[in-house]
């Protein structure tokens, strides 16, 4: 049973970079711009959170460990600064998203790359000494069961990711906010007819989508690993993708299948361990998540899911 | 004389803003501005902008532009012309060139192929594995090999445009996560051929090989080979069939406009399953190039190494074109082969990467170029 506790904490850790990135798409494509660039945004956020918090690491020592808070916040206001290039192409001068997307894809790996030559001189960054630490919430963790699963040995992150499912449901079902970017994102002219600004609405949807993707780089290279590399993320903005398609493109459903892509991935860890699985390859809970994710968009095509002017650039005279 | 440059500069002005020429002129000039941002990153972060420019001659011409300075003004006896570098340029030309010809084909019928990449995984397989597991004559088995991977690539393209045909599931999520499986699923079935390592499979049987002891022994032990030929075929094939065929006016009209096809009695459906299995083949023809070509070995990959969304580049700089494709796998494949020089000489080779993600991103912003080239043609109508 305790296998069991810990493999579900496991896959919460794991599946708090799919969750947040997976919401960064949400905003964007519910605003109507596609966003292939997740991956790329999460390791401009990743190499800007691990950056930072190599080099902040000195100047808080003996204090609090407050490096890796700052090393979030970078990430996350790189992610958001690096989106207007996505949103300024996508909105403004109606290119094609996918290309676009792909170009930062590209530029992701050679900018942060050079950036490591030109600050660390190497081809990674240089590894920082904590980022965060696994914690155990006194008194909660004592609760059976939930306690085990939720407060023993987990990182903080993890609770952000959950509150920001929370928060991003309530934004976009709850708010005229939300209204408004939904509504540019199904049906752009009529959403212009009443007022909204088209233009607006996407903006604040990409750089909402950048600034949650290079928080969940910044979130996964601290949590999971010891230093920026190139193979830091690793398809993680991908699999974000498909969470969100077999989400539904709904918060809830986000975090459904960020969930279970995450915990498909942790499965391999533990091939050994469980009788049922041992013996496939770790390959297969590696390809898992992208075969399932092809399934469900056979599955969904019959009912019209997903925003209806995603990937379209918005022209006022089409009718 | 002030008159004659004057002329002569709205003549320019003239070509570039004509709405024909901008289909070449409007790459050039993302390209250009590609390497004026690679140039401007270079100033900013402190290092000499000339060593990319010196590295990409070194690269495609085989001349050390350095040492031949050094010899003539300091009595150095510096190497001054190696041929291996303009073989390895070709051997990093061949697969983007190839992978560019796949994502061209399958923008024609108004189809993105992000999956090059797992196309090319596919096909590179597919020729190892004929080549691991036959022991042919060459004249068998080479064209068995080379083929095997073509199909292979072009089911790896087929599922897609199935799914894409009869359900209407968007290629681009589709072949995106076609390459993820891709990637695992080979490197898992990699592992299980006789002999491997964690890391790679045995050498091919020679008979199944592309590589070539002339050819390495004239470019001074580079990696070149025999697929050169197989590219020259694709690019006049991909020619033929788009520009010469039936076959190719109906996907070109895919293209332009579904509905009419359909209205005017093609078989669209069959033509987008058609389309993306033939741009399928393509990029498993580069896997091909690389893995029976530039290796002689199947490796397993940590991650993807890229010459799939190279291949965007290439068939966007190339005008979606087969000879433009040639040309700008020929640009991307130097900016490539200079990347070893580049880190010999002290410089980030990661700047090749941003220059070619530069490009991308400028011609991504071509209807932005196209307005700032209308500019000019303003302001000449109204003098």
């Amino acid at each position: 049973m305790d296998t069991l506790y810990s493999m579900l904490t496991l896959a919460l850790i794991f599946s708090t970079p799919i969750i947040i990135a997976g919401l960064g798409g949400l905003f964007s494509e519910r605003s109507g711009i596609v966003n292939i660039a997740l991956e790329g945004l999460m390791m401009f956020g990743a190499f800007a959170g691990a950056a930072a918090t190599v080099l902040l690491e000195p100047v808080f020592a003996g204090g609090p460990n407050l490096a890796p808070w700052f090393g979030l916040t970078i990430g996350l206001l790189t992610g958001a600064t690096v989106s207007i290039l996505h949103a300024y192409l996508s909105i403004n001068l109606n290119a094609d998203q996918v290309i676009s997307g792909t170009g930062i894809n590209l530029f992701a790996v050679g900018a942060t790359v050079y950036m490591s030559e030109i600050i660390f001189g190497q081809q990674r960054t240089e590894a920082f000494n904590k980022g965060f630490i696994k914690t155990t919430v006194p008194g909660l963790s004592k609760i059976p069961i939930i306690g085990e699963v939720f407060f023993s040995n987990i990182y903080v992150t993890v609770y952000i990711a959950i509150a920001l499912v929370f928060l991003t449901w309530f934004v976009v079902y709850k708010t005229r906010f939300g209204l408004r970017l939904r509504s540019t994102g199904e049906n752009p002219h009529a959403a212009d007819s009443m007022g909204i600004s088209v233009k607006k609405m996407r903006y604040i949807g990409v750089i909402l989508s950048g600034a949650l993707a290079g928080l969940a780089g910044a979130v996964m290279v601290l949590t999971q690993d010891t230093q920026y590399t190139v193979g830091s993320i690793h398809g993680t903005g991908f699999i974000a993708l498909a969470a969100l398609i077999f989400g539904r493109w709904k918060p809830f459903g986000v975090l459904m299948a960020g969930f279970f892509f995450g915990f498909s991935q942790i499965l391999s860890f533990y091939i050994n361990d469980i009788p049922l699985i041992s013996g496939l390859p770790f390959e297969f809970f590696n390809a898992f998540p992208y075969a399932v994710t092809i399934v469900a968009l056979v599955v969904f095509s019959s009912k019209s899911v997903g925003p209806k002017a995603a990937g379209e650039p918005y022209d006022k005279g089409k009718r | 004389m002030k008159e004659a440059i004057s002329l002569r500069f709205s003549k320019f002005k003239k070509y570039i803003t004509n709405e024909k020429n901008q289909k070449f002129v409007v790459p050039i000039i993302a390209v250009l501005l590609g390497f004026g941002v690679g140039v401007l990153i270079m100033i900013v972060t402190g290092r000499n902008p000339l060593d990319i420019f010196l590295s990409l001659f070194k690269a495609t011409s085989g001349f050390d532009i350095e040492n031949i300075w050094d010899n003539t003004f300091n009595g150095d006896d510096g190497k001054i012309f190696n041929p291996r570098y303009i073989g390895e340029w070709l051997v990093f030309s061949m697969p983007i060139i190839l992978t560019g010809l796949s994502v061209a084909f399958a923008f024609r019928t108004g189809l993105f192929n992000i999956g090059a990449e797992g196309q090319l995984m596919a096909g590179g397989f597919g020729a190892i594995m004929v080549g691991l597991l036959f022991d042919l004559p060459t004249i068998i088995h080479l064209p068995l090999a080379v083929l095997t991977g073509v199909l292979f690539g072009a089911i790896w393209g087929f599922v897609p445009g199935l799914l894409k045909a009869k359900f209407n599931v968007h290629e681009v999520v589709v072949t995106i996560m076609m390459n993820y499986i891709a990637l695992f699923t080979f490197n898992y079935l990699y592992k299980q051929f006789e002999g491997s390592t964690n890391a790679r499979t045995l050498p091919i049987n020679g008979s199944a090989s592309l590589s070539s002891e002339f050819l390495s022994k004239i470019t001074n032990l580079s990696r070149l080979h025999w697929g050169f030929i197989f590219v020259i075929l694709a690019v006049v094939a991909f020619w033929l069939i788009i520009d010469k065929t039936i076959f190719g006016f109906e996907l070109k009209a895919a293209g332009f406009n579904k509905h009419a096809s359909k209205y005017a009695g093609m078989k669209v459906n069959r033509n987008i399953i058609l389309s993306m299995v033939i741009a399928g083949g393509f990029a498993g023809l580069a896997g091909v190039m690389i893995s029976i070509g530039t290796f002689d070995y199947g490796r397993v990959l940590p991650a993807a190494e890229g010459f799939g969304f190279d291949g965007i580049a290439v068939a966007l700089v190339g005008g979606l074109s087969a000879l433009g494709s040639v040309f700008a796998g020929l640009l991307f494949g130097a900016l490539k082969a200079a990347q070893p020089i580049m880190q010999a000489s002290g410089i980030p080779k990661d700047i090749a990467n941003i220059i070619i993600s530069a490009i991308v991103i400028f011609v991504a912003m071509q209807t932005g170029i196209k307005q700032f080239l209308g500019r000019f043609k303003d302001k000449e109508e109204d003098e």
